[in-house]
């Protein structure tokens, strides 16, 4: 799937977007922000207070417990301060 | 409509095209958003934006005004990019045959954009860069429109 990172989490993670095959064994977005953490010191860093990213799949806001089957783009970012 | 763009906008401009060949438009609601210098600590804004889920999410706050109060149109345009103190950011128009829909709908549009548009704030001044911190406020805002419908969002 394809993950992309907005603001200071692309900052932190230092990409703004790959393409990443996750574990079978990551099924949610929670799930997926902790695995993410452990692929390294800049992941672990910009996802360290994951309670307060937010998150899509395909374009569209979810919520922590979303299910991640049948994403193709899944992206984190902080809470929007557009307008 | 919703437009993201990098150039100015001309609010009198756009305020004409949308009531050119609209009659029944009486009533005409415009809110201006400004990038705001807290007393010389701004320089700069720059604005980071989602292209593809921003377009989207805007798309759907319009629908979901429209679906709420009779307007004859409706227009958000949003800049990207980078701005400096008094250059525009924002303009959302709304357009009724009466006042009261026009003004609520622009209400509601604002609220909502505040916290479901994907853009966010960087301010660099003399003292450096920071992103822009979400407002508490503007989840109390955009919530109290909220049905129960869409409470679970």
């Amino acid at each position: 799937m394809r993950l992309l990172y907005f603001a200071w989490i692309k900052e932190k993670t230092g990409i703004s977007a790959e393409e990443i095959d996750v574990p079978a064994s990551v099924t949610t977005v929670a799930e997926l922000m902790a695995w993410l953490k452990t692929r390294g010191p800049e992941f672990e860093h910009a996802f360290a207070r994951s309670e307060v990213i937010r998150a899509a799949i395909d374009q569209s806001h979810v919520r922590h417990d979303a299910h991640l089957a049948g994403a193709r783009e899944i992206a984190f970012f902080p809470p929007v301060t557009g307008g | 409509m919703i437009r993201v763009q990098q150039e100015d906008f001309d609010v009198g401009a756009e305020i004409a095209a949308l009531k050119a060949g609209r009659p029944d438009i009486g009533a005409v609601v415009a809110f201006l958003g400004t990038v705001r210098d807290q007393d010389g600590a701004v320089d700069e804004l720059s604005l980071e934006h989602y292209p593809g889920m921003t377009e989207r999410e805007l798309e759907r706050i319009e629908t979901e005004a429209r679906a709420r109060w009779p307007l004859q149109d409706a227009l958000i345009v949003h800049r990207v990019g980078t701005l400096r103190p008094s250059d525009n950011i924002v303009l959302v128009l709304t357009a009724s045959a009466h006042r009261e829909a026009a003004f609520a709908a622009a209400e509601f549009l604002m609220d909502y954009l505040k916290t479901r548009a994907p853009f966010w704030k960087r301010e660099t001044g003399p003292s450096g860069s920071r992103w822009v911190e979400a407002n508490a406020k503007d989840d109390a805002a955009s919530a109290r429109w909220r049905s129960s419908k869409d409470a679970a969002e």
